[in-house]
């Protein structure tokens, strides 16, 4: 029921969701939220880098927590690895649900879980330079919400 | 054989290398064997281990077999 995916390419995020909106037509309501590199800052190209052993294993764990607690019909979660460029999407989730507010509330806490406890490790490059970024005290902030 | 320790995040360039192969035994013998910078840093208190795969939660008295991989987990910052 949860369609989880972690990609080494580029992917299309219209494609994604008309394909997944197309599977739950019984949902009345499909809430998406898109994450790309952000344009601007002088930033040239962002890397995330994952682990095989823990990545994917936990983006599926989520995906079932996320199950458990709302009354969903369906869950995308797409999230790319490796060297990204500005525009390109870093990741995609949907939520399919009968009623808005599981699929609003079950988006939000799977974006949430995805920035701040997924095993993935991001650095940008400005300048010719790559930096790895930390954690921002406010991605703890929004976990500690559920 | 070897062991294998693999280094994630900003970790690797610290070490120079994603992954480095080791001669098994006491966790504290291998990395005194490493730069003792990398090592100090590898303890760090932020950094969390994964022995083949599996989150340590305790992270005292590891021995590394043949075969094993431990990775270094710096504090994640996806998304």
């Amino acid at each position: 029921m949860a369609d989880v995916r972690l990609l080494g390419d580029p992917f299309d995020p219209a494609a994604e969701l008309a394909a997944f909106t197309a599977t739950h037509p019984e949902s009345g309501g499909v809430v998406s939220f898109l994450g790309q590199v952000r344009e601007g800052d002088g930033v040239e190209a962002l890397e995330l880098r994952q682990y095989g052993p823990l990545t994917l294993p936990g983006m599926e764990r989520l995906a079932h927590a996320a199950q458990a607690r709302w009354a969903l019909d369906g869950l995308l979660i797409v999230h790319r690895h490796g060297r990204m460029i500005p525009r390109d999407p870093i990741v995609l989730v949907a939520a399919a649900a009968r009623h808005r507010r599981d699929a609003f509330a079950a988006a939000d806490f799977a974006m949430d879980h995805l920035k701040s406890d997924s095993w993935f490790w991001k650095r940008e490059q400005a300048g010719g330079q790559w930096r790895w970024i930390e954690p921002r005290t406010e991605d703890y902030n929004d976990r500690a919400r559920w | 054989m070897a062991a294998k320790l693999v280094f994630l995040g900003r970790l690797e360039d610290l070490a120079g290398t994603g992954e480095l192969p080791v001669q098994p035994g006491p966790l504290d013998q291998v990395l005194a064997m490493l730069d003792p910078e990398l090592a100090v840093e590898l303890l760090g208190e932020r950094i969390r281990m994964a022995l083949n795969g599996a989150l340590l939660a305790e992270t005292g008295g590891i021995v590394l077999a043949d075969g094993d991989e431990l990775a270094f987990l710096p504090p994640v910052s996806g998304g």
